[in-house]
């Protein structure tokens, strides 16, 4: 079921990857958390025994190529993600483990010479079989103690000078890097250190390569003290080391007697996490969606073993499951665990899409003879009027010409680059800010339905430790604040918001062909954002300060969040469909009471997210405005007593346009006149549609609880406690 | 030996064994409730075989596991998934029900016509491997009826350790009362071995063994002929799970001699 909603389907690489990832997270994985391993800060003998599982079971090489010793051959996001989602099912700092040794290569990966490529993926990847080695392990140290922390690219106070430079001989760096909560320092053997360049020899910042047996301190630091994700290896690392200049990622050149880095730190950065925020994303989402089953068996034997839950009867079978409320909230759980998951995957899967199309991107470029960011960004211009061109064409009614021309610009793979660029720009940064931080709140809503259970250590599935967890799912990689800040800009794109207004028309097909997932609810919602976002463009606040520009956070980043909710919900109805349309093979007659429930938790979910948008649309289209007082100019926009019964004389009704009626000279007892609503009518149309699409949402999460309450599940968890 | 053994292993899906298993009247005859929606495993019996087949393999050049297995065409995809990376074989599959409901007879005679329309079949080189008993149907006699069909008279039940000799002669240890095995000499292939649970722990997962072996899964489950499988003619007029208190109690941290205490003094109160 899972691999048809996520579309691995046909994938037997990803399937066995899976049930790998599956076999370690809850058999070695799940017995070291029970067994107290996330006790220490220290990286034990035992943590570092799950290097091995990771080795074995084929996680560790799900990164590398089949002729580097993987086994998965082109792009690999959805693999990782799918690998994250498994491991944190159990526990997210296992996940992390094993995914941020990726995180280390993935500026290598990225960006790296085909030198630089060869020689660490091979060293990464696992023993072959009659091969005595141990793989190398990576660590990505870019954040700095602080006022360093974080991931704001304009600041680095590691460094890099030339420390020797003989003549026709290759240049040697010296670098000074102190981290920060980097991750792997516990065993790492190579770490891709961002530094910014303490030399005019060098000219810009760049990320460089640095060994464990480089001359000079490469000291793993204290471990930190982190309450969460304790299966992770974390530390404060500071090295001061001598390295060949060819441990520059990407390479450099040499230009009047200085080293120029190919690539400074914040553009690898960018093609790094631009991919692996979205795998952080998936092991939040993992968590919510492990809660259900730990949930339900708590709810369903609440009062098994009390004198007055006598086997048989309505209180021993469903516990706590009795009452509407428990079950509703569990529906809010899973329903936001199944969104996420699928505007995780969702996005996994466009970049899967869009990493050959990049590729195909910069040589065309290159064969053009285009460099520099001016000229580069003239070239995706042309590129995106041709993109919006086909959204144009796709969206009204069309003849023999047009379909000609779709047909063409369909055909485009640059076209198609530009639309999955803007797209990804968007669903990276919002998987990584909904899913973690949404998700979060949902964590915290999981573990408060196990009562106090769900703060203990014992607690099945681990709930308290998930739930902690999801916090530094959140900070990861770019707090909150750090995905709506790109949010804020990507969002605005109008490739964007064209693909926006497609997926307006899509949700509003498929809710006549699918009735019942709220995918009108979802168009409508979007339709209210798209107003939004307009609106305030050309808005300024009651002090005439433009709404919509860089500092004013408060409009952009509650636009982000907004749609953030949208495209979550938005990529659960698609996933829902797919189970609709295709599932029946696979469920047999489970199929149709499957899809109703899933159904159900999409509509459920919907009117979640319109409520969500509605009122941050509101706040936002009217919070500016200032509202009116008693003061002349709102008093002569009343009405006195005596003309509205005069006026009623002559038009019966009339009295009835009036909004504030003076009586004796006396207004009504509020803070003022009500605000008009002049120039925003389109807005309160908009909002009320929204409201009634509403329309039966309640009754789909009623017969979500339903099936909730009856769902089978195993007689104990399938990991220890 | 020269050329080694031909070794089929029969064997399919299970519901794993933590689920509630709740029977069901189906449109396809009695079942489980939910069934296709359940999570499967490889059955435990036939996995030992399957393991145990695969190691004799690797210590007798030239041998070759095939696993012929019968059960729902998209379970044993997913089963397949895991299983695939342990060790490596060679699939045929069967598409049709696997449960606890199938009639022995007629879930023999697809599997023996299977296996005989193996190419290059040498029956001089069979062996034919299965589990001892099965999670989902206990009475044991699936893998003796396929032997039967397939004329081979040499069979050994609850076999827990094969040794080959030089001559293509083996050596069986089969379970006996009492925690006892029964020492046998056969004088070679063909033979049947239902295994109990061997001496191999399950193996690790390994990718590289599982794409090996998905080149050739794949295709057989996509060509997995229907199997014409039923009850056999018999009518469940109603079934269900025995009227047994179950009471499902994780422990941990306790030692053996602790759980067989307790289990005595359970079984005491009766």
């Amino acid at each position: 079921m899972r691999q048809l909603m996520w579309r691995f389907a046909d994938r037997y690489d990803l399937q066995m990857l899976v049930q790998s990832a599956r076999g370690v997270a809850r058999g070695p994985v799940a017995r070291l958390v029970a067994d107290g391993g996330r006790n220490a800060h220290e990286w034990t003998a035992r943590k570092n025994e799950l290097l091995s599982h990771y080795d074995a079971s084929g996680i560790t090489a799900a990164f590398m190529e089949p002729e580097e010793g993987g086994f998965i051959t082109g792009p690999k996001n959805l693999a990782l993600a799918l690998a994250a989602f498994e491991l944190a099912w159990v526990d997210a700092g296992a996940a992390t483990g094993a995914l941020a040794g990726f995180l280390g290569l993935s500026p290598i990966h990225e960006r790296g010479t085909p030198e630089q490529l060869r020689h660490y993926m091979s060293l990464a990847a696992p023993a072959k079989p009659g091969e005595d080695r141990a793989p190398w392990r990576a660590a990505f140290a870019l954040t700095e103690p602080i006022p360093y922390v974080g991931v704001d690219t304009g600041m680095l106070s590691g460094k890099v000078s030339v420390a020797e430079w003989s003549p026709g001989a290759e240049p040697v760096l010296q670098v000074e890097k102190r981290g920060r909560f980097i991750t792997n320092m516990g065993f790492a053997n190579f770490v891709t250190a961002a530094v910014d360049t303490a030399d005019p020899r060098i000219k810009s910042s760049c990320l460089v390569i640095l060994e464990e047996t480089d001359p000079g301190t490469f000291d793993r630091g204290t471990p930190t003290k982190k309450l969460v994700h304790q299966l992770s290896s974390t530390s404060d690392p500071i090295f001061s080391l001598r390295v060949p200049a060819s441990r520059i990622v990407g390479g450099y050149t040499v230009k009047d007697g200085v080293i120029v880095p190919n690539f400074d730190h914040s553009q690898v950065i960018e093609a790094v996490f631009r991919r692996t925020r979205v795998t952080v994303g998936v092991m939040t989402s993992a968590k919510l969606l492990s809660a259900v089953e730990p949930v339900i068996r708590y709810q369903r034997g609440r009062f098994r073993g009390a004198e007055q839950a006598a086997p048989g009867s309505v209180r021993y079978e469903l516990g706590i499951q009795q009452r509407e409320d428990a079950l509703h909230r569990l529906v809010d759980v899973w329903a936001a665990g199944e969104a996420g998951a699928s505007l995780g995957f969702a996005t996994a899967r466009l970049f899967d899409e869009l990493d050959p199309l990049e590729r195909k991107k910069d040589a065309a470029l290159a064969a053009q003879g285009i460099g520099g960011m001016k000229a580069t960004m003239k070239w995706m211009k042309a590129l995106e009027r041709s993109a919006l061109e086909l959204l144009e064409l796709e969206a009204h009614p069309r003849g023999e010409k047009q379909e000609a021309r779709i047909a063409e610009l369909r055909g485009d793979e640059l076209v198609r680059f530009a639309l999955l660029d803007a797209q990804a720009n968007v669903l990276c940064p919002a998987t990584k800010l909904w899913n973690t931080g949404v998700g979060a709140d949902f964590m915290r809503e999981a573990v408060s339905l196990m009562g106090g259970y769900g703060i203990t250590e014992d607690c099945p599935g681990f709930l308290g430790q998930k739930w902690m967890d999801a916090q530094l799912e959140a900070t990861y990689e770019g707090p909150e604040a750090v995905q709506r800040r790109q949010l804020s800009v990507t969002m605005g794109n109008p490739l964007f918001l064209a693909q926006l207004k497609a997926w307006v028309r899509e949700l509003r097909h498929l809710s006549g062909e699918h009735p019942g997932l709220g995918g009108c609810v979802i168009a409508s919602a979007m339709d209210l954002w798209l107003w939004t976002y307009r609106h305030l463009e050309r808005s300024t606040d009651a002090d005439g300060v433009k709404l919509v520009q860089s500092p004013r956070q408060g409009v952009t980043f509650k636009l982000a969040d907004a749609l953030g909710w949208l495209v979550a919900s938005r990529a659960q109805i698609l996933d829902a469909v797919v189970l609709a349309e295709e599932g029946g093979a696979v469920l047999g007659e489970a199929h149709a009471g499957t899809a109703r429930f899933f159904a159900d938790l999409c509509h459920a979910q919907a009117a979640r997210t319109a409520g969500e948008v509605g009122r941050i649309c509101a706040e936002l289209v009217h919070g500016y405005n200032r509202h009116p007082s008693w003061d002349a100019e709102g008093r002569a926009a009343c009405w006195s007593a005596s003309d509205a019964d005069a006026l009623e004389g002559i038009i019966p009704g009339l009295a009835g346009c009036s909004v504030d009626v003076l009586t004796e000279g006396a207004h009504p007892d509020k803070e003022g006149p009500c605000a008009s609503c002049q120039g925003i009518s389109d807005f309160r149309s908009l909002r009320v549609k929204v409201d009634g699409c509403l329309t039966g949402a309640m009754l789909a999460k009623d017969r979500a609880a339903e099936a909730l309450s009856k769902v089978m599940i195993p007689e104990a968890l399938d990991y220890p406690l | 030996m020269s050329n080694g053994y031909q070794i089929v292993v029969l064997g399919s899906v299970v519901p794993d064994p933590l689920q509630t298993l709740e029977p069901a009247q189906t449109p396809q005859g009695p079942g489980l409730k939910n069934e296709l929606m359940l999570p499967h495993v490889l059955d435990p019996w036939a996995a030992h075989a399957l393991y145990e087949a695969a190691s004799l393999a690797a210590k007798a050049p030239g041998s070759k596991v095939t696993l012929v297995a019968l059960g729902p065409k998209a379970k044993l995809q997913q089963v397949m998934m895991a299983v695939g990376q342990k060790v490596p074989f060679d699939l045929v599959a069967l598409d049709g029900p696997a449960g606890g409901f199938t009639d022995p007879h007629e879930v023999a005679a697809a599997l023996a016509a299977a296996v005989r329309a193996l190419p290059g079949l040498d029956r001089s080189r069979l062996l034919l491997f299965g589990g001892w008993e099965s999670a989902s149907r206990g009475a044991g006699v699936t893998l003796q009826l396929v032997g039967e069909r397939l004329e081979i008279t040499d069979q050994f039940q609850g076999v827990d350790q094969l040794t080959p000799g030089p001559d293509g002669s083996f050596e069986v240890l089969e379970r006996v009362e009492g925690g006892k095995h029964q020492v046998s000499w056969c004088g070679g292939a063909p033979a049947v071995l239902g295994w109990a649970t061997g001496g191999l722990g399950e193996p690790r997962n390994n990718p590289q063994i599982g794409m090996a072996n998905m080149r050739g899964v794949m295709p057989a489950l996509q060509k997995a002929p229907p199997a014409q499988v039923g009850t056999g003619g018999v009518e469940f007029v109603s079934v269900a799970v025995p009227k047994a208190l179950r009471e499902t109690r994780i422990v941990k941290d306790m030692s053996p001699d602790e759980i067989a205490r307790e289990l005595v003094e359970w079984i005491g109160q009766d």
